[in-house]
């Protein structure tokens, strides 16, 4: 057991599998010697080399194009695109180039690739460079979308996510690369597609992801002293989405609500609130409440950014507000 | 800049494939052609014809490991690999029986096990992946070479100069070659570029030598491919090769190309690849009677690949939720 940081867990995850297969590469702007602008990388150029962990250029369609025609090819790269607003401008790669070839060419080609980035808000950096932007992902066919809220998930999960046979779009809460745990020690590895109950209550149920995950936990203490018992779920995958944990717990306390950093149309939470209300529309006992960042770009100023992501306090007064309604 | 080795001369024999190659593409092509105007090939489809040079050229110097990375007009380099032509076509029209069960259609000809890594139809976006694959054939120490066609309006898009960077410093064994037809879609290149030659006139700016090709003359095409290959294979890095040529259609489907000048047409018409090489072989010891052999097999291929595709099934609602992931499903919860 030791005590890690979110952003050790990420070196420590990718570690583990580059020992286990030589295949395993990673690839980014300032992540071999420099150990990665939020330190993601720290310890693997000194461990792997600079074949295994290649500083590129600026040049975000040129890493996600040599990691999809690597990973045609053989290869398993972990790419780096160092802040997940940079999505913007390497789209085409993951979205025209990595997501639909496997279905163009009826299954000729696998894309065993991982990519992650540093996501959202938190750190008054401006709505540049802290957009949650793992609906532009989720919305995709032919990407799995991983959003890890702990260290030990991140470690699990980027396992799971270098093993599996497809792409995968790995989000790495920036709010979050601060926090710590405890983890075991050997290898961990997790399954994709699952999410984790982390709080039984009988009053409500919180859905939350990532960065979202530790409020919502937080939120439902300081409910439960007023009465209000809540489940607490973390999605962890919004594709595939463990749609059978969600459902089943919505389904034991009758209400939902959804914690989303994203601007609010068209988030996960929307698309969750879809299924609910077509699959289980009769086992709520009140309206699905989505609590998510308003449609805005986020600003930078501390005082501002926080009124705009969900906070605990924000959780709290709505999920209480909608239950004695 | 290494000194450019001769490649090894071709022997008749080798240069009468190159021939039957370049009338094999001829002929797919005019009959695609005629089928999209008989409705048999839908959506759209953009032609080589006029530009088979270079397919054959460049396939004739690749081992059957290499990698191709074509465009959207790509027929040409996904026959010049060795793919038959009944799949081919076949996906063209729809049919189950295509290359991709007709999941990808004309633009996106893709078949693995012949190399030919996929056609792509979003501008420049093949150059960063061809990138990864050579950097794949690297690090696996294969020495496989990929090599990447696209045209001369490719050259103003981003994607073309981050690939030739990262090539370069990564020294990667990839070939990128310009299909310099002088027109991108209805726009001259020459007159939304900076510089007069597209691909050449870039290259010194990735330290890379300068090389332009009569893409018409396949003889002149290989030994350029050759040299290009061996230095790759070689570990001495990219090459960015600038080939002229001319397609001798509209840009896809029923364009006419009118704005194109009638002089430059009839010009380039007379550099047609096809009679300049009949000329060429006849010159050099061929047989009138062994090219027209040559002709009429291959007009029997092309029959009986029509007839074949003709033939095939339409495909059935068990291909439409397929192959999304690796699995073979499409699921996205459980
Ligand atoms: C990113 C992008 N922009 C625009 C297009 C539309 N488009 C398709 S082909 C083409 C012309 C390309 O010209 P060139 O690179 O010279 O190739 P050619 O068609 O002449 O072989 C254009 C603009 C596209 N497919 N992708
Ligand atoms: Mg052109």
């Amino acid at each position: 057991m030791a005590q890690l940081t979110f952003r050790e867990a990420i070196s420590r995850g990718i570690a583990q599998e580059m020992r286990r297969d030589e295949t395993v590469l990673a690839i980014g702007e300032d992540i071999g010697a420099a150990g990665g602008v939020f330190k993601g990388t720290v310890g693997l150029f000194e461990e792997f080399g600079p074949l295994r962990v290649r500083d590129t250029p600026i040049s975000e369609q040129a890493i996600l194009g040599a990691a999809m025609g690597a990973a045609m090819t053989g290869l398993k790269p972990i790419a780096e695109i160092m802040f997940s607003d940079f999505f913007a401008v390497c789209w085409d790669i993951v979205v025209n180039e990595i997501a639909k070839s496997r279905y163009m060419t009826n299954g000729q080609v696998t894309f065993p690739l991982v990519i992650r980035s540093g996501n959202g808000g938190g750190l008054r950096f401006g709505a540049q460079h802290s957009q949650s932007v793992e609906n532009w992902a989720m919305m995709v066919p032919g990407l799995k979308v991983v959003v890890p809220s702990n260290a030990l998930d991140v470690i699990g999960l980027m396992a799971a996510a270098v093993r599996d046979p497809d792409p995968v779009i790995f989000l790495e809460a920036k709010a979050l690369y601060a926090s710590k745990m405890d983890v075991p020690d050997g290898d961990i590895v997790d399954t994709l597609g699952t999410a984790k109950l982390l709080r039984q209550g009988s009053d409500a149920t919180l859905v939350a992801l990532g960065a979202m995950v530790p409020k919502a936990l937080k939120a439902a203490e300081e409910l439960a002293t007023a009465g209000i018992n809540c489940t607490v779920v973390d999605v962890r995958s919004l594709v595939p989405l463990d749609t059978a944990t969600i459902l089943r717990e919505v389904s034991a306390t009758g209400r939902l609500f959804t914690v989303e950093e994203n601007p609010r149309l068209c988030g996960w939470g929307g698309e969750l609130s879809s299924i609910v209300s077509e699959e289980i529309f009769y086992d709520l006992d009140g309206p699905i409440v989505r609590i998510t960042t308003p449609h805005i770009p986020l600003p930078a100023a501390d005082a501002l950014e926080d009124m705009a992501i969900p906070s605990v306090q924000r959780i709290v007064s709505t999920v209480s507000e909608s239950m004695s309604a | 800049m290494t000194a450019p080795a001769s490649a090894p001369a071709l022997d008749l024999n080798a240069k009468l494939e190159l021939y039957r190659m370049q009338v094999a593409l001829r002929q797919f092509e005019t009959r695609a052609y005629d089928l999209f105007l008989e409705n048999y090939v839908k959506g759209t489809s953009h032609l080589s014809l006029g530009q088979e040079a270079i397919a054959a050229g460049f396939a004739a110097a690749m081992r059957p490991d290499d990698y191709t990375f074509a465009t959207y007009r790509g027929h040409a380099h996904t026959l010049a690999r060795g793919v038959p032509m009944t799949p081919v076509l076949a996906e063209l029209m729809g049919r189950t029986n295509g290359l991709m069960a007709g999941k990808g259609g004309s633009m996106h000809l893709t078949s693995v096990e012949h190399g030919v890594m996929g056609s792509y139809a979003i501008i420049g976006a093949h150059l960063p992946i061809a990138c990864g694959a050579a950097w794949s054939a690297q690090y696996r120490g294969t020495e496989q070479v990929a090599v990447c066609f696209f045209g001369d309006g490719s050259t103003n898009i981003g994607a073309f100069h981050e690939a030739l960077n990262l090539a370069a410093i990564w020294k990667l064994p990839v070939v990128f070659v310009c299909e310099n037809n002088l027109w991108m879609e209805y726009t001259r290149t020459t007159e939304i570029t900076a510089v007069a030659n597209p691909a050449a006139d870039r290259a010194s700016a990735y330290g890379l030598e300068s090389i332009i090709v009569d893409g018409n003359d396949v003889d002149a095409v290989y030994e350029v491919a050759e040299r290009a290959m061996t230095r790759a294979r070689a570990g001495e890095g990219p090459s960015l090769i600038e080939a002229l040529t001319y397609r001798h259609g509209g840009h896809s489907r029923a364009d006419p190309g009118k704005y194109r000048p009638d002089a430059e047409v009839a010009e380039w018409m007379a550099k047609d690849p096809i009679p300049m090489y009949h000329a060429r072989l006849l010159a050099e010891g061929a047989t009138e009677a062994q090219l027209v052999e040559i002709e009429l097999s291959v007009a029997a291929q092309v029959d009986q690949a029509t007839e074949e595709a003709k033939a095939g099934p339409i495909p059935g609602a068990d291909l439409l939720m397929k192959d999304v992931w690796a699995d073979g499903g499409s699921a996205w919860r459980n």
